[in-house]
């Protein structure tokens, strides 16, 4: 990008400098500390100039919406509008979530994100005695297609895009999604949103799972299969860093590894005798902000022009959309503390902004009271502002890739982007992402990244204020925390014997049967048979069951 | 004497896992036996597990909220097994509320969030020693 003459002449100047000023300075006034790392650990200089760059060319960093779409996936970025607004919610039954919906909508949330309860998540009815004390408790609970319309009343699904935290158990809420759309007369064309239905990340990171790898990886195949058919508009997939980096990764780990799952589901795909062009522009992907400011940043970037590259030199994408990484990011939960809990808007504003400067598509911001409960509405309200502010007060957003040309930046880009591609090459020599899920790399790796973290901010090395610095006496009743009202596993379960009661039984055991014959055969696609399942108001747990007698239980060996 | 035996476990569905395995290291690092059960056990495989691993301390992580259903469970499976002097210590996501509720149900100590792991590690052997002899 630069004159070989002009970096020598840099070089030059800076060696003057640091031979004149800055050793001058440096007798008077030591730094604080000998090496300055980021939060994972690279090295950082103390300033950064044109040498440290000078050996990228123009056509690395290049323009918006064009390959390696270093700068944003779109050509004008937040001047068509601002990043979709998403703050999750999920509590109780279907009804209690559709007014934290409403609720959100009102104070201008522009998108749709939901949780689910834990029971939902592994497959278990609400009447389980493995449910027991979960229901609703950390997101709404989900039996059958009833749960998801009364979760839906009176939101037009072909306005809002909506998006689903939910892996094990994906495909089935992605039938109910689709059946549910259709029963109201929507085109399924001009549904938008997002399933999370990234697996492998639960085998390496946020640890909810039924089936065996296989098994489930095929079920995601069916899905961006079945999407790429049917749903022109909707992610099927949300390839997630996010649980990587909680579960204790560093943001290079963090890209590394997400992008480790995201070549083995589009292999899985291309097995299949799928195109890449014809549904890799549907990929999406989820990012944490973490605290370090310009390593989020330098994160984000790196990770688009490394999909890129995958895309095209290692999968032979031809399309752009095929290349281009659109993601949804989410502040890092992980940093936030019980101790002054309001510091934690100013944590996750400064998150935030960082996601912005890389480029996000959509974002959710933490609520404050994080590390006590889900959120309250107070705290979500708070959330959404600190993003609206960013939006429309900054003016942060004019411009796209404000930080691109920064030596500093781009310098931690490239060496994130090399990082990432080691990290890979070494994935592909242990034989690949799944064999290394099954050898227990990938969790080796984060545990002892959590350790190291862990060690760190026990010493204070690591400070974190209200915990390891500027400590107070804890304030009793600080936050004001959510409280699963205790009646709703009772209304809950009601529900569902109503529905069990109401239904046509035999029709749903035959249907129970052909998914157990059709799961046998590999080469078949699930998704019909189970969104005629669901439509005949066949509960998730029965679902799951029928299948753990054809594919039997992922069984992880526990390593600490 | 003989080292410490604790079992780290994870009882209920949820799948974080972070902190038990921090805190199974560090008691581990500090010279203690440490089993860790793994995730989403029953509060009957849980019991069964300390009892046959004969430890001191059985360790439960909960995140989920779902601890003022399961820890009854526990506690109540532990009587019944004549486990009555393994001290349980219970860490997680645990409104504060919640903590009194915990201990008069029999938990020797609730180690909430943000815990330095070294005052994990002395806790644990002070409510050991603290104990009547065996």
């Amino acid at each position: 990008m630069f004159d070989p003459k002009a970096i020598e002449r840099i070089k030059a100047l800076q060696r003057a400098w640091e031979a004149d000023e800055l050793r001058a300075f440096l007798e008077r006034q030591p730094e604080s500390r000998a090496a300055w790392r980021t939060g994972s650990g690279l090295p950082v200089e103390r300033v950064y100039t044109p040498a440290d760059v000078a050996g990228t060319g123009f056509d690395e960093i290049g323009l918006p919406g064009r390959y390696p779409f270093t700068r944003g996936p779109y050509p004008t970025m937040y001047r068509g509008r601002p990043w979709t607004m998403r703050q999750i919610a999920g509590f109780g039954t279907g009804e209690d979530t559709n007014q934290r919906f409403r609720y959100l909508i009102a104070q201008g949330q522009t998108g749709l994100s939901v949780d689910f309860d834990m029971p939902t998540l592994m497959g278990y009815d609400s009447d389980d005695p493995r449910a027991l004390g979960e229901v609703g408790r950390e997101g709404v609970a989900v039996d059958t297609l009833d749960d998801v319309e009364a979760l839906f009343a009176g939101i037009d699904l072909e306005r809002i895009s909506v998006s689903m935290t939910i892996n094990p158990t994906a495909w089935i809420l992605l039938a109910m999604y689709v059946a549910l759309a259709e029963s109201r007369g929507a085109d399924p064309n001009r549904l938008s949103g997002t399933c999370q239905t990234d697996i492998l990340k639960e085998y390496i990171a946020q640890k909810e799972w039924i089936f065996p790898i296989r098994a489930s990886l095929r079920l995601v195949r069916d899905m961006i299969v079945y999407s790429a058919e049917r749903l022109a508009r909707y992610n099927p997939i949300n390839i997630s860093g996010y649980h990587i980096s909680e579960a204790g990764a560093t943001s290079v780990q963090e890209v590394a590894f997400t992008m480790a799952d995201a070549i083995a589901y589009v292999e899985e795909v291309t097995r299949a005798g799928v195109a890449v062009d014809r549904f890799a522009p549907r990929l999406a992907f989820y990012f944490v902000a973490q605290a370090d400011f310009f390593e989020e940043v330098a994160k984000f970037r790196a990770a688009r022009r490394v999909w890129a590259k995958l895309m095209k030199e290692r999968f032979g994408a031809t399309r752009a959309e095929s290349m281009r990484l659109r993601f949804h990011c989410q502040t890092a939960a992980v940093t936030l503390t019980k101790a002054q809990p309001m510091n934690n808007i100013v944590r996750t504003a400064l998150q935030a902004l960082s996601a912005v400067l890389g480029g996000a598509q959509s974002l959710h911001t933490n609520g404050l009271d994080e590390a006590y409960a889900i959120p309250s509405e107070l705290a979500m309200k708070i959330a959404l502002r600190t993003q609206q502010i960013i939006a429309d007060e900054t003016r942060v957003a004019s411009v796209v890739d404000p930080l691109g040309g920064s030596y500093y930046v781009e310098s931690l880009t490239n060496r994130i982007e090399e990082e990432v591609f080691a990290i890979l090459k070494k994935v592909d020599a242990l034989g690949g992402t799944v064999k290394a899920i099954e050898t227990g790399w990938f969790q080796r790796e984060i545990a002892d990244s959590a350790y190291e973290h862990a060690r760190r901010r026990a010493s204070g090395e690591l400070p974190v204020i209200g915990v390891n610095k500027f400590v107070e006496p804890a304030e009793p009743g600080a936050v004001e925390v959510h409280r699963v009202s205790p009646d709703v596993e009772a209304r809950q379960i009601a529900r569902l014997r109503a529905t069990r009661a109401r239904r046509d039984n035999a029709r749903v055991a035959a249907l129970l049967d052909r998914l157990a014959r059709e799961a046998a055969d590999p080469t078949l696609n699930l998704m019909p048979v189970t969104v005629e399942l669901v439509q005949a108001r066949a509960s998730m747990g029965e679902i799951v069951a029928r299948l753990r007698e054809v594919w039997g239980r992922y069984v992880e060996t526990p390593a600490f | 004497m003989s080292s410490i035996r604790v079992l780290i476990a994870k009882v209920g569905l949820d799948g974080h896992d972070r902190g038990a395995k921090i805190v199974a290291r560090c008691l581990r690092d500090a010279g203690m036996d440490v089993v860790y059960t793994g995730l989403h056990r029953t509060p009957e495989e849980v019991v069964t597990a300390a009892v046959q691993e004969d430890v001191d301390v059985l360790g439960i992580s909960l995140l989920s909220g779902a601890h003022m259903t399961l820890i009854p469970r526990v506690v109540e499976l532990m009587q019944a097994a004549g486990a009555g002097d393994m001290l349980l210590v219970v860490g997680g996501v645990i409104p504060d509320e919640d903590v009194p509720a915990l201990r008069a149900l029999g938990a020797a100590d609730v180690l909430l969030q943000d815990t330095p792991p070294d005052a994990i590690v002395a806790r644990v052997r002070e409510l050991v020693a603290a104990r009547q002899p065996r």
